[in-house]
């Protein structure tokens, strides 16, 4: 028993396929939960009032927007060393999943940021980091629409993804590297001084919990869709050349 | 309903847009999943109905 037997796309969906429903109901029961608990049974903070509500949206999407680029990254590796399709498909089914991530974390922010930093927008390094990220996410999906050639296509934006993984760690450490900008440090720490209050950290938890689960959900279900779409894009060009 | 304060309009503004958008996201993710699957079924039976 290999990991690489998932690699044959059929096994991949025959494996996932049941998953799907089981996945999606348990992200949509964590993220209810986790915004329920979160935007009612929370207190204010004591110095940032009522948006500390914001952070059961904003944390969660920032850290997917980050991890769903690593996870291009790795399967992007394994389309570049071992040329497996479904890691490419995955790769492109995990794109537009971030990139909504990475709005959803831009616009949070922004929101959050006019009453407490007294501007919507900095060009603070974490910021700016996040701003280049999303332009490097539809960059990356721009070239996959571009090209007509799939493997092509997947080898082009496997290097893409190389590329803009450097923006991804800076997305992540921007706040460690340098000691300038409005942006505060990680919400999530080992160290317990650092990290947020337990009444807040454990509704934080499982809406982390549920937007891990709806990025798996959403991209088992993406990389679906492409195994179809490409094999449906093989039938008829097999058809054209009979 | 919780007492949001001064801030309810930041509040409530990014609870709504980020829902739309996730909304949105899962909405086009099945839309497109559904219509890969039939593309799919609609070209294997014509090559198989053509032998």
């Amino acid at each position: 028993m290999s990991i690489w037997q998932y690699a044959n796309p059929k096994k991949f969906m025959e494996t996932t396929g049941p998953l799907l429903p089981w996945i999606g109901a348990a992200s949509l029961t964590c993220i209810v939960t986790g915004l329920v608990w979160g935007f009612f049974f929370t207190p204010d903070d004591y110095r940032q009032g009522s948006t500390v509500k914001i952070i059961y949206l904003h944390v969660p999407s920032a850290l997917m927007a980050i991890n769903a680029w690593f996870m291009m990254l790795v399967a992007s590796l394994i389309w570049l060393i071992r040329r497996h399709h479904v890691s490419a498909l995955a790769a492109k089914a995990a794109a537009p999943v971030g990139a909504t991530m990475t709005v959803i974390a831009l616009i949070t922010g922004a929101i959050w940021g006019q009453p407490m930093w007294g501007t919507w927008w900095a060009w603070d390094p974490r910021l700016t980091s996040f701003l280049v990220l999303f332009l490097f996410y539809l960059g990356y999906m721009a070239l996959w629409g571009a090209i007509e050639n799939d493997d092509t296509a997947a080898d082009l934006t496997s290097i893409l993804c190389l590329v803009g993984s450097v923006f991804a760690v800076l997305s992540r450490y921007a706040v460690n590297f340098w000691n300038q900008g409005l942006h505060q440090g990680a919400s999530l720490s080992l160290d317990k001084e650092e990290n947020v209050s337990d009444v807040f950290y454990y509704p934080l938890l499982v809406s982390i919990g549920g937007f891990i689960l709806l990025f798996v959900f959403l991209v088992f279900l993406g990389t679906h869709t492409e195994i179809r779409a490409r094999r449906t894009r093989a039938l008829l060009a097999r058809e054209r050349m009979s | 309903m919780p007492d949001l304060g001064k801030y309810a309009d930041a509040v409530l503004s990014s609870y709504a847009l980020s829902l739309l958008l996730i909304f949105a996201l899962v909405g086009w993710a099945v839309v497109r999943s559904r219509k890969a699957r039939a593309a799919l079924e609609e070209t294997e039976q014509r090559i198989k109905n053509r032998g």
